[in-house]
């Protein structure tokens, strides 16, 4: 059965691709604006004014909006910033916090209704907030160790018989230099891509099998196939925030790794 | 039937990654069954663990859809 429908698919149906991701100017030929910008543009002053108005009036007995902030705020603190560097990482936690509520916001657009969008899932912003982040942790490397030092430590660790370095030494220094924002762009950004792609194949199919294909197995399969999205959809939400929270995660284990003067 | 043989590549490639969460995710749990109060530390470390074993698999999408 699963052949015959494959069969039908193949006759009407275009299967969801990588151009689902290209978006055409919204103000006609000419003019650059596209969807995925116009999410960035709100979800940032959508951020903005969150974080604006839940520290606007901060009272001992804090609000339902400086509650929520305060936790959001909280959690990458002591979760994230304070486990992954120590003491030392409170200086970075406004990066950090900051980082966390954007990327979750741009993910967090791919399952609102009418965005539905992951503006991460263009390469160019994680790609830039994983260069923010390398200059970030190799900065603060050179300026604790010295620009020697911090190679030196990068490259050759103490405690490792010699021979170990000629393999050891080349690893180390490609995935500090490259590997690392390399991973954290293409990490977020597939991640988000997959899962888009996903959520419009089974939303797709299923509104195919049911409308176009139809008959008793066409709106069977295709009543699943929705059904599925609504779980997907929750699955989706779920991933997004998990990914945030690695992203960030990822960045403030660099800057420890970076503080640490001896591995 | 049509389609990309990369997409065929792209799901071999996957089970290694896959195997691999798989072994991280049933070292968490072992270890929270375990020692319930270390729950905290094990999950930024399963997580970490998760997230680098995940980047094999992501690369590999990426490649289906660049190659």
């Amino acid at each position: 059965m699963s052949t015959h429908l494959l069969a039908a698919e193949g006759s009407g149906f275009q299967s969801p691709g990588p151009g689902d991701f290209e978006f055409p100017p919204i103000f006609g030929e000419g003019t650059f604006v596209t969807k995925p910008m116009l999410i960035i543009v709100l979800m940032t002053l959508v951020v903005a004014v969150f974080f604006y108005l839940s520290a606007r009036r901060a009272a001992a007995v804090p609000g339902r909006l400086q509650f929520v902030g305060e936790n959001v705020y909280g959690f990458v603190r002591n979760q994230i910033a304070v486990d992954a560097i120590g003491r030392e990482g409170l200086r970075f936690v406004p990066y950090l916090a900051t980082l966390f509520v954007f990327i979750v916001a741009l993910n967090i657009s791919g399952i609102i209704p009418f965005l539905q969008f992951p503006a991460t899932s263009r390469i160019a912003i994680p790609l830039f907030l994983a260069v923010i982040s390398w200059v970030i942790y190799n900065f603060v490397g050179i300026r604790r160790q010295g620009l020697v030092g911090y190679f030196r430590n990068m490259m050759f660790p103490s405690g490792i018989p010699w021979p170990v370095y000629i393999l050891l030494s080349p690893i180390e220094l490609v995935s500090t230099v490259l590997i690392r924002p390399l991973t954290l762009t293409l990490r977020l950004t597939f991640n988000m891509f997959a899962g888009h792609l996903v959520l419009l194949l089974f939303v797709l199919g299923g509104e195919f099998l049911v409308f176009e294909k139809g008959g008793v197995v066409g709106i069977a399969a295709g009543s699943v196939s929705l059904l599925g999205s609504i779980v997907l959809t929750f699955f989706e939400g779920f991933v997004q925030i998990l990914q945030a929270y690695v992203f960030v995660l990822l960045t403030a284990l660099y800057i420890g790794g970076a503080l640490v003067e001896e591995h | 039937m049509t389609g990309s043989l990369n997409m065929v590549g792209y799901g071999l490639a996957a089970i290694g990654p896959g195997v691999g969460i798989g072994l991280i995710f049933a070292a968490y749990i072992n270890g929270v069954a375990r020692q319930p109060e270390a729950r905290n530390v094990l999950q930024g470390i399963a997580i970490l663990g998760f997230a680098l074993a995940e980047a094999l698999a992501i690369i590999g999408i990426g490649l289906a859809f660049a190659l």
